[in-house]
């Protein structure tokens, strides 16, 4: 009997190339990218660049290294290295983030679980879903932190609520897509053994549906920590990232790196909720890779 | 005892639109291996899909192990094989032949008895783990035999299932498949565009045509039984072959070249 010639590679190999070499090249782009950043100043500074009213100096476009140092400096006079206070600032965000995203996606997954049962509510339903994110999110914000306000609930949970409101679309749009990706032969097959709806959802559909899921749970996790940093500012939270960014918005003139270091956080929170996502769709989705298919 | 009856079926898809099957009587009895073979669009799959519950006939009388095609299925009484094996890559192929069983309610020991039993009848011992992907295509169609046979079913529906495979594995599968079918008794009904193997597995061979799907002739084969990879070269199965292949030819004067050509090309 014919053997088995398909070898299953790592789970964490991505396209046939392995975790070294991809952070390898990650870091490669990153060293490239800094060094465009610094020879872009350089000239700009050299030949007195000027963009309609962008000029390069120190104030618009300060030294990575300045950025990146000021992460260790002292965020105020005998305060805190600013890494600290960033790094606190960060795991409040996060909290909120997380709470966002997994009410978000919850509530994502569950609409498109009762749409994809009707195509009436599809219909009916699926417009105003659209719509709910053409309506910016700065103009929801105020009116979700007073609705929750004064109910004796946290206050960072209003901006969670915020945070959700982003989430949600994508998981619900890709999820309706996966729920109806299912091979309709494997629906006939379930019919053939006369399986409930609920039982074809579960053995089948969802399934089906986790490509769909995980690939937007990746834009929803970056989302989540785009919608909660702005949250925090209707909100005036102070201990997020939000209000980092806006207290150093204030304090640009004097010290521009703590600005841009606040960023590179932020950024970095995002990286990270993205790799979160990433690293359960590995452990969760099993699937032909692509080249054995 | 009759498995399988049909009586003046007739199937219109859409209002008042094509007509897929028209007039179909036909009587399947226990351990008949059926053969429905015909050009594309002859209904031939449909008329399997029917006697599935897996399409409601547009009027006539579908009887399936003496009740209603609804209550067959609802009572499992058929497994079904397609012509891609339809086996779920998020499952192992232990998993995928128990899939039937867990829908019985069958307990985690009475089941992975079964799937053993079932390896070993279709001959993939030590695959349990191995998830679909991993198998070749011949093996995956296995796989999807074994979960249609799983839980017993009296008769088992095929369609076109090896008509994806080449022909050196399709041959071999036809030998498997004509054990299994000694071995356990079952009704087979066949859907195939390959004259060959039509003639080769069946006891009755039914010739349909399209525009619209009506059964023109229903061919005996009284080829000797078990059959072998001689009976491949025995002067009756080239016979039979040649007049399988007149009344698919006869079946309908209207018939295009480009049809002949597809229910030629099984031999």
């Amino acid at each position: 009997m014919a053997s088995v010639a398909v070898e299953r590679p790592s789970r964490f190999a991505v396209a046939g190339r392995p975790l070294l070499q991809r952070v390898g090249l990650m870091l490669a782009v990153a060293v490239g990218l800094w060094a465009f950043w610094e020879a872009f100043k350089w000239v700009g500074e050299e030949t007195g660049l000027k963009l309609g009213q962008f000029t390069v100096n120190d104030r618009t476009l300060p030294h990575v290294h300045d950025i990146v140092g000021q992460l260790f400096e002292p965020s105020r006079r005998n305060g805190p290295l600013l890494i600290e206070v960033l790094w606190d600032a960060a795991l409040f965000t996060a909290k909120e983030a997380a709470v966002g995203f997994l009410l978000g996606a919850s509530i994502g997954f569950l609409i498109a679980v009762v749409l994809v049962h009707s195509r009436l509510l599809q219909r009916g339903f699926l417009p105003y879903i659209v719509a709910s994110q053409t309506v910016p999110i700065l103009a929801i914000a105020p009116m979700v932190v007073i609705w929750l306000g004064g109910r004796g609930l946290p206050d960072w949970l209003s901006v969670s609520v915020i945070s959700a409101y982003l989430t949600f679309f994508p998981v619900t749009i890709n999820t309706l897509r996966g729920l109806d990706s299912a091979d309709p032969r494997a629906l006939e097959l379930m019919r053939s053994y006369a399986a409930s709806r609920l039982r074809i959802l579960w053995k089948v559909r969802i399934p089906a549906s986790l490509p769909f899921v995980f690939t937007a749970l990746k834009v929803s996790a970056t989302a989540s920590v785009v919608g909660a940093i702005i949250g925090e500012l209707p909100a005036s939270i102070q201990s997020g990232l939000g209000g980092a960014i806006l207290n150093f918005n204030q304090y640009y003139a004097s010290s521009p790196p703590s600005l841009w270091a606040t960023n590179l956080i932020a950024a970095l929170l995002g990286i990270t909720f993205f790799l979160i996502i990433l690293l359960a769709e590995k452990l969760v989705v099993r699937r032909a890779p692509e080249h054995v298919a | 005892m009759t498995v399988v009856s049909l009586q003046k079926v007739d199937k219109t898809f859409g209002k008042g639109g094509v007509t897929a099957l028209q007039g179909i009587d036909l009587e399947i009895g226990e351990r008949e291996f059926v053969s429905l073979i015909g050009p594309s669009g002859c209904g031939k799959s449909t008329l399997l899909r029917i006697v599935g519950d897996l399409i409601q006939p547009t009027s006539g009388d579908v009887v399936v192990n003496g009740k209603s095609a609804r209550q067959a299925r609802e009572d499992r009484d058929y497994g079904i094989v397609f012509q891609d094996a339809v086996l779920f890559d998020w499952r192992t192929v232990a998993k995928n032949i128990a899939l039937p069983l867990e829908m019985l309610g069958w307990d985690r020991n009475r089941r992975s008895e079964r799937v053993r039993e079932m390896l070993r009848l279709v001959e993939l011992d030590g695959f349990e783990s191995h998830h679909p992907w991993q198998l070749s295509g011949g093996m995956q169609q296995r796989v999807s035999i074994a979960r249609a046979l799983s839980f017993s079913p009296p008769l088992l529906l095929m369609d076109e299932p090896f008509g994806a495979l080449d022909e050196m594995t399709r041959e071999r599968l036809n030998l498997e498949l004509l054990r299994i079918w000694e071995a356990l008794g079952s009704t087979i009904v066949f859907v195939t565009h390959s004259i060959a193997e039509a003639v080769f597995l069946s006891t009755r061979v039914v010739v349909m045509s399209p525009r619209p799907g009506r059964i023109t002739d229903v061919v005996e084969i009284d080829l000797p039984q078990p059959r072998s990879a001689e009976t491949r070269e025995h002067p009756r199965f080239f016979e039979l072959v040649a007049d399988v292949r007149h009344k698919l030819r006869g079946s309908d004067e209207l018939l295009g070249e480009a049809e002949l050509i597809v229910a030629e090309e099984g031999l």
